[in-house]
């Protein structure tokens, strides 16, 4: 079932998708910038809708300042969100638990964070990391049952029981990573969300984490968002990617699919961009402006004209590319994005000489 | 992936042989290059690939003599157009850096002087190495930006006014402007967008066709290199694993190492399949010299039996 | 070389100093660092710095002729004899003041009043500035920006003045200079602290314990502060030194309790029996030595913390000199070992 907003809605009226664990609707954040007393604000997303169904793995791209983070720290309650809703399991949360979020979100909702390297306190072991997420969660009431508990762990992320007595330092970026999707294992979530958990490590090691990530949704359900600026690995990786841009998304669909025939210029740009040996040589800088400019300002739109599907310079709607039920909607290519965030995210900055 | 403009009496412009060095610590010595030997020839663009820890940016910094206490060049020889760089006394070497052999290190887009125009920091190239007067260096530095397609009126820009990608075209230009034989690279465009890091390595690719020097690229990006390289290594632990053209590197690559790295790239088209990464508790031991497998293709031997299996996929 | 802390070795660039550790490549092929040497706690490493150990030597000499003072010079020293002042002979080592008391006796026991006070207050001053510091920097928003207004009232009213103002007015005893103290020495540890707290607030395995569900509480004792442990220790360091100083400054004046025997007082009286002016240096000498002396220990003990948990400090004099040979030609035993 695709989720394409009416051409006059209010996001907010738009039908979740039946089986959707998280569901955005309407989310924006501001963030103030200036003095004390200013009030000028940069928006970093606005009016985002976003579904992440049981059991897959939805991969968020998008290049650096597009606001992908911040949407991952909103849901996980990191940040305040400016206005919208966070629906987990059918109830708005945002509501629900205005002030502080409840020990059940957070055993529901984990993280795993970028930085290998700062995403363990340096301070503690690696058993009392896990050990402490456990407690917390009351997933276990004895010094027994909580020691088979994190040994269970260890092994489910591959790594070796002895390394529980060792400090976060001596152990490499993919050790470490795996180390934080132990703890987030450890209090039994639904869904876990991955801030660029690959963009640090080595390259040999990504494709391990990557694949303990495939894992834990074949065996155990869990639903995952995966956010990255790489699409080849959001395509290794992810059952369904969205793409994003100036703190808004402008396609989604089936991984495989989206890859092979995309339907908006970013996403075309952002393709033709990814290194790739069999390409080899293809770069076009026409073609590269042509795309920039098709994303900054396009004139044309494959849908206008077509009466289903109305086209809005205005509002950002979606349009269905090809069959409702292959689920790949793109935003109308007439739709401006905001003039400031947009600019400084194509940077365009060389003089063709 | 181009081909070489060699004649047989170009000698090459950088030679290193059997290098080594190693980092003195309190409690152990590490050796951060392990006898490591290549050739760069005029023009050529020499692409060094490798993980964090391989030592290769170790080696770069040896090759400009900018290594500094516990890390130490302990062995080998690195010769320059015909000169052995260990032997230069303070005032060879300032002459021969950044006039012969320069570099863009890692992160120097953000290493630019905050407090100086872009245009200051320029011009300070010229009147420092080849005592221009203000309005020639000026004007030099004007021919500089257009090179890398930055508007010239952008001199008077402080750094955090330009962008990430204009700022390591400044950068890049900074280092050529003495037309350098030798460019060294040192990860150029980690820190860049995936857009712009293309554009980048266009421009470098464009700058090098122009100007002709050659180019030492030090990446962990093993997809970047093979666009722009004209010959690769691959560096482990300290020690080449195997050393080839680009195309023949990607096409067939023999060491293990190398195939786990270049499999690390999962495809952007056809089916998905379960790939394999190397397991972490893989360690090459040992490795041996290397051996002319294929002509021009150089490969260090495997001992049978290794396991390099990354686990469950 | 003084002591490096041996999983740091010092590189010139940056990336290479993870990388050599703990890339999965390290050239040392080893699974894991050896146990031991990495990052010995605090406590040892200090042990084998240098400047640290003189520190705490000489600090710890005084600590117990304060301790001992009663057995090395029984009997109250603030006695007034007939003797006059005396220079330092065999039977008064250090002489005696114009009222004839024994220099080294009043020396010694001074040493009691003056390093109980200076740590209480450091002490105190250094918690106070913590517990401000580290909730400023935890609950952001308009707690920190009033914790942060008062700091910074603090900060900003003069000192010395306050602190005779302060002593002016209160009862005269040791728990009147402790307090005015404390008051007055707060706020600097507070600006401090916050800074620190504040840089490790923004890294992620803060985020990582907020969304474990931890609690303020354990995010600030058992999260933020543990990573702070060295700045801690030097910012109390320089409070208990502010406190020893600061102390025998109020006393000098003769704002402190007069009838305490502390190096300050003992100062006050040197003056105020007109010594100064009658050239009987072996009246204030001593104690303004032991002051200077204990300071300089506390502040060697703070290099050598600083060295030990910042191995970067170390480089800079070494690098001054190792740049010449950078510079020189590579010696032939260098390059063909």
């Amino acid at each position: 079932m695709s989720i394409s907003a009416p051409v006059t809605g209010t996001p907010a009226d738009t039908e979740a998708a039946p089986d959707a664990v998280i569901s955005l609707r309407g989310l924006s954040v501001d963030f103030p910038v200036g003095g004390l007393f200013s009030r000028t604000v940069v928006r970093a997303l606005r009016s985002v809708d976003l579904d992440l169904e049981r059991g897959e793995i939805l991969a968020l791209v998008g290049e650096s300042g597009s606001g992908k983070s911040t949407i991952a720290r909103c849901i996980a309650r990191l940040e305040r969100p400016t206005a919208g809703q966070i629906v987990v399991d059918g109830v708005d949360v945002l509501r629900s638990e205005p002030r502080r979020a409840s020990r059940e979100f957070r055993s529901k909702v984990q993280m795993i964070f970028q930085d290998p390297f700062g995403s363990l306190n340096p301070a503690h072991r690696v058993g009392q990391f896990l050990e402490r997420a456990a407690k917390l969660h009351g997933r276990a009431t004895d010094p027994g049952q909580l020691r088979e508990l994190v040994e269970n762990l260890m092994a489910t992320v591959d790594l070796p029981v002895d390394m529980l007595d060792s400090r976060a330092f001596e152990l490499s970026g993919g050790q470490r990573q795996r180390v934080s999707i132990a703890r987030a294992l450890a209090m039994d979530p639904e869904v876990i969300l991955a801030d660029e958990p690959t963009s640090m490590l080595d390259v040999s090691v990504r494709i391990g984490v990557l694949n303990l990530m495939r894992r834990l949704r074949d065996e155990r359900g869990i639903s995952m968002l995966f956010i990255t600026h790489d699409l080849a690995s959001a395509r290794y990786v992810a059952d369904r990617t969205t793409v994003m841009f100036a703190g808004e998304l402008v396609e989604s669909g089936v991984s495989t699919a989206l890859m092979a025939r995309p339907a908006h210029p970013y996403t075309q740009l952002l393709l033709s961009a990814v290194p790739d040996p069999l390409r080899a040589g293809s770069y076009d800088p026409v073609e590269r402006a042509r795309l920039r400019a098709a994303v900054l300002d396009s004139p044309t739109c494959p849908y206008d004209g077509d009466p289903d599907q109305v086209c809005s310079r205005t509002e950002p709607v979606r349009h269905d590319v090809g069959p409702a039920a292959d689920r790949h909607w793109v935003r109308c290519h007439l739709y401006r994005p905001a003039a400031d965030v947009a600019s400084r995210a194509l940077a365009v900055d060389t003089v063709d000489g | 992936m181009s081909t070489l403009p060699t004649s047989p009496d170009d000698a090459p412009v950088l030679e290193v042989t059997d290098l080594s060095v190693e980092y003195h610590g309190e409690y152990r010595t590490v050796r951060a290059v392990d006898r490591v030997s290549f050739q760069i020839g005029r023009g050529e663009i020499f692409g060094l690939a490798g993980e964090s820890g391989c030592g290769k940016s170790t080696a770069a910094n040896a090759i400009m003599r900018l290594l500094r206490p516990p890390a130490v060049i302990t062995g080998g020889s690195i010769r320059f157009r015909g000169r052995d760089i260990l032997t230069l006394d303070a005032e060879e070497l300032r002459a021969l850096r950044w006039r012969e052999v320069a570099m863009v290190f890692q992160s120097a887009m953000n290493s630019l002087n905050p407090v100086m125009t872009v245009g200051d920091q320029i011009v300070d190239i010229f009147t420092t190495h080849e005592r221009l007067p203000k309005s020639k260096a000026r004007a030099r530095a004007a021919e500089l930006l257009e090179l890398v397609r930055i508007d010239p009126a952008r001199l008077r820009s402080y750094p955090h006014q330009l962008s990430g990608g204009m700022r390591q075209r400044v950068v890049i230009a900074m280092a050529v402007a003495l037309r350098p034989h030798l460019l060294i690279m040192d990860e150029p465009t980690t820190a860049l967008d995936v857009v712009v890091q293309q554009e980048i390595m266009a421009q470098i690719a464009e700058l090098q066709r122009e100007l002709g020097f050659s180019v030492l690229f030090i990446t962990h990006d093993m997809s970047l290199m093979i666009e722009l390289s004209h010959r690769m290594a691959v560096m482990y632990a300290g020690r080449f694993v195997e050393t080839a053209d680009a195309s023949t590197m990607f096409a067939d690559p023999l060491h293990p190492y190398t195939r786990a790295l270049i499999n690390a790239f999962p495809p952007l088209s056809g089916p998905v399949t379960p790939l394999v990464g190397l397991g972490e508790g893989v360690r090459f031991t040992d490795i041996p010299d290397l051996r002319e497998e294929r002509p021009g293709h150089w490969v260090a031997p495997v001992p049978v039996g290794t396991v390099i299996d990354g686990g469950r996929p | 070389m003084s002591a490096t802390d041996p999983a740091e070795v010092e590189l010139l660039v940056a990336s290479d100093h993870r990388e050599i550790l703990s890339g999965p490549t390290a050239p040392a092929a080893l699974d894991r660092l050896p146990r031991h040497p990495v990052r010995q706690g605090l406590g040892h490493s200090l042990i084998a710095n240098r400047k640290a150990l003189t520190g705490m030597i000489i600090l710890a000499l005084f600590v117990a002729v304060a301790l001992l003072a009663p057995i090395l010079a029984p009997g109250n020293p603030s006695t007034i004899t007939s003797l006059g002042a005396q220079p330092p002979s065999a039977e008064h080592l250090l002489g005696t003041t114009p009222k004839g008391q024994d220099v080294l006796a009043l020396t010694m026991w001074g040493a009691r009043s003056s390093l109980l006070v200076g740590f209480v207050v450091g002490f105190a001053a250094t918690f106070i500035g913590l517990l401000v510091g580290l909730s400023s920097a935890y609950l952001g928003g308009r707690a920190d920006n009033s914790l942060s207004l008062l700091t910074n009232v603090f900060l900003l009213i003069p000192g010395l003045p306050l602190l005779v103002i302060l002593a002016a007015f209160l009862p005269t005893g040791m728990t009147t200079v402790m307090l005015v103290l404390t008051f007055t020495g707060w706020a600097g540890s507070a600006r401090v602290l916050r800074s620190q707290a504040l840089s490790i607030r923004g890294k992620d395995f803060v985020a990582a314990a907020i969304v474990t569900g931890e609690r303020a509480g354990w995010i600030m004792f058992r999260e933020i502060l543990p990573n702070m442990a060295s700045i801690v220790m030097i910012t109390l360091i320089g409070s208990v030194i502010f406190g020893i100083g600061a102390q025998a400054g109020l006393e000098f004046l003769g704002l402190g309790d007069v009838s305490v025997v502390s190096w300050g007082t003992n100062l006050y009286w040197a003056s105020n029996d007109g010594a100064l002016m009658s050239g009987t240096w072996w009246a204030f000498v001593p104690s303004g030595a032991a002051i200077a002396l204990v300071a300089f220990a506390l502040a060697l003990i703070n290099y050598g913390v600083d060295e030990v948990t910042n191995p970067r400090l170390r480089s800079t004099r070494r690098q001054r000199s190792s740049r010449r040979a950078a510079l020189a030609p590579a010696t032939p035993q260098e390059v063909n070992r």
